[in-house]
């Protein structure tokens, strides 16, 4: 204000009459065009919601970063050999230009120089995918335990058949078929840590709808907590159990009142008809012998182990003799 | 006016037919040859040219990007692989020495779709409208690279019409017609010259891109004008032709500087005075001489008898 008001009062008037207009000018546009950028930016967060069925060709990696590196161009579609991959239309619920296929229409076919990522001109298809067995497009989940036909106890086995890494990605593991009491059932079984998810799988399954679906790998994959080990890594990683049996306390099997197993291994069931051969059991002797074997205590030798004490009901062993003395 | 009568007759009598439409065939052959050659893969199989207008393959060698799309991936914190930044360098390399905004005019499909929509308004005597200034398109553009710095991603992609229509054109157009019919019922009924004048980012960038272009329109033969107003009903970027036209008397150049002139040519054809000629932008000379539209032979006949 200062610098001008050595100008006539007519010329301020102007400058300031300008001033306010180009500011109010400024106004407007700014909230015209954030309202645009509002509504957008919405759109765009909701784009970001991938349908399950749509996946990304190999070499996408999370779908965040894909659509910040995606430039639309369609060369993977193009060098795609079989037609795999197609690109989003606007009506369709992928982000509009970004290549996707559906594994049931097409899979992808893993071929070995992935030429779809080789045509990527931006890397949103990671260049540094050079084996496709690397390639984590999904995860392979068998959804629908009621239909598989496998589950049904058939030898389908087309899903685990036409895996393009048979039986690492995909295994059959045999379970007895209790329906029958006298089967087996092959169940396909998925490995994440080998599964491309390429979706020939869910392609080939025969049903009318697939049992074995392709998913996101967020979406289909669990995760441990921290804290959690696996016994029988971690003993193999160590080359031997982290845990001392010795030290563990062993609780006596529980059986149905008056059964009976031959040869049933229990030593903490002293007095049970499980007890070692040689030493029979006799009423009352449970009861008795409670009293020096204390759980950690020397007393315990080999043929004596420890119980733990406080067993509401005096545990197994002295309801068996309490049922003896009856 | 009927519906056929020709738009510009003093062009037409001066020129024929042929010279008072020049510029603009040679666009229109730009425009459906570029679109052709996208469109012989797909539908003929021969693969000269592979992807779309945001990036592309021609013979398998020569990269061509969207400088704008790239520096949205570059501001979504994603680096692209040096095809993509080759490809932008050699478009941004062309569009700096031809005039950014060549790109609207001779290469845009969706100029075909606003050009049609002005003539036909034009042609159904459409008057009246809507007032947004013609800098929303800067506002705009600084939008579609604020949201991927906001994490929004590609997220002007999702409704660019522009892209959405040559991609469509290639790989399936899907539900994008909607949106390129309405942009076109935007330039007929709601506003004049709407999408490309006044809103489309993407023209907005290439204008500033061919801010010191070397290519440019300059009126040479300004002194010839005899205000038949034609150029300016022509013109998409009417606002661009009076500086040079008209600034003989404040000592501005003749040659048009706007970065908004589209380099179109159309201002060249329809004047009957051949006021408009192509040029070097340091070429600021002016003129006085015959029509340019006229025949070599016919200038030479001129000399003679003066």
């Amino acid at each position: 204000m200062s610098d001008l008001s050595n100008s006539p009062p007519a010329k301020s008037d102007k400058a300031a009459a300008a001033r306010r207009q180009f500011f109010a000018d400024a106004g407007r546009m700014a909230c015209g065009v954030g309202l645009l950028g509002l509504g957008l930016g919405f759109h765009a967060k909701q784009a970001r919601a991938l349908p399950p069925a749509a996946l990304r060709p190999p070499g996408a990696g999370a779908e965040e970063d894909f659509l910040g590196a995606c430039i639309r161009c369609g060369l993977c579609v193009r060098d795609c050999p079989y037609g795999t991959l197609s690109l989003a239309r606007p009506e369709q619920p992928v982000s509009t230009g970004t290549p996707y296929f559906v594994a049931r229409q097409v899979p992808c076919e893993m071929c070995e120089d992935i030429p779809c990522v080789k045509a990527c001109p931006t890397g949103a298809l990671d260049h540094g995918l050079t084996d496709i067995n690397q390639a984590r497009m999904g995860l392979a989940v068998l959804l629908d335990q009621e239909t598989c036909l496998n589950f049904l106890g058939l030898r389908c086995d087309v899903c685990y058949r036409v895996c393009p890494v048979i039986d690492k990605a995909i295994t059959l593991e045999l379970r007895p078929n209790t329906r029958t009491g006298r089967h087996s059932m092959f169940i396909p079984t998925v490995h994440s840590e080998h599964c491309t998810g390429c979706g020939k799988c869910e392609r080939s399954c025969v049903l009318e709808t697939a049992a074995i679906k392709v998913l996101p790998v967020p979406l289909a994959k669990g995760e441990l907590g921290q804290h959690y080990r696996v016994g029988w890594e971690e003993e193999k990683k160590a080359g031997h159990s982290l845990v001392d049996d010795k030290g563990l306390g062993d609780l006596p099997d529980r059986m149905p009142e008056g059964a009976r197993l031959e040869g049933h291994f229990d030593p903490a069931s002293q007095g049970g008809p499980s007890l070692a051969p040689g030493k029979p059991a006799t009423p009352g002797s449970g009861v008795d012998s409670l009293a020096p074997s204390i759980p950690g205590a020397d007393a315990h030798g080999p043929g004596v182990p420890a119980i733990p004490q406080n067993i509401p009901g005096g545990g197994l062993p002295n309801r068996l003799s309490d049922e003896a003395a009856r | 006016m009927s519906f056929l009568s020709p738009r510009f007759p003093a062009a037409l009598a001066a020129k024929g037919r042929l010279g008072a439409n020049r510029w603009l065939l040679l666009r229109r052959l730009s425009q459906f040859g570029i679109l052709g050659l996208f469109l012989l893969g797909p539908l003929a199989g021969l693969w000269l040219v592979k992807g779309n207008l945001s990036y592309s393959l021609t013979l398998d060698t020569l990269p061509l990007a969207d400088p704008l799309l790239v520096l949205q991936v570059l501001f979504s914190g994603h680096r692209p692989e040096g095809m993509a930044l080759l490809g932008a360098a050699i478009v941004l390399a062309f569009y700096l020495l031809v005039g950014g905004r060549v790109y609207c005019s001779w290469v845009c499909p969706m100029n075909l779709v606003t050009d049609l929509a002005g003539w036909l308004r034009e042609r159904l005597g459409l008057k009246g409208s809507a007032h947004i200034s013609r800098r929303s398109r800067y506002w705009i553009l600084g939008l579609t690279l604020l949201l991927p710095l906001a994490g929004a991603g590609l997220a002007w992609e999702l409704i660019n019409p522009v892209s959405m229509l040559h991609r469509g054109l290639i790989f399936g157009l899907g539900a994008a017609w909607t949106v390129v019919l309405a942009i076109f019922l935007l330039d007929l009924l709601i506003m004049s010259r709407g999408w490309c004048g006044h809103l489309c980012p993407v023209g907005a960038f290439y204008g500033l891109l061919g801010r010191t272009s070397l290519l440019r329109v300059s009126a040479r033969r300004r002194q010839e004008c005899d205000d038949c107003m034609d150029c300016f009903a022509a013109c998409p970027e009417p606002q661009v032709i009076r500086p040079a036209l008209k600034g003989e008397a404040n000592g501005t150049g003749p040659v048009i500087l706007a970065s908004a002139c589209t380099n179109c040519g159309r201002c060249i054809d329809v004047c009957a005075k051949g006021v408009f000629v192509f040029g070097s932008r340091f070429n600021q000379h002016t003129q006085r001489c015959a029509p340019a539209g006229e025949a070599e032979g016919q200038t030479d006949h001129r000399k003679t008898i003066h």
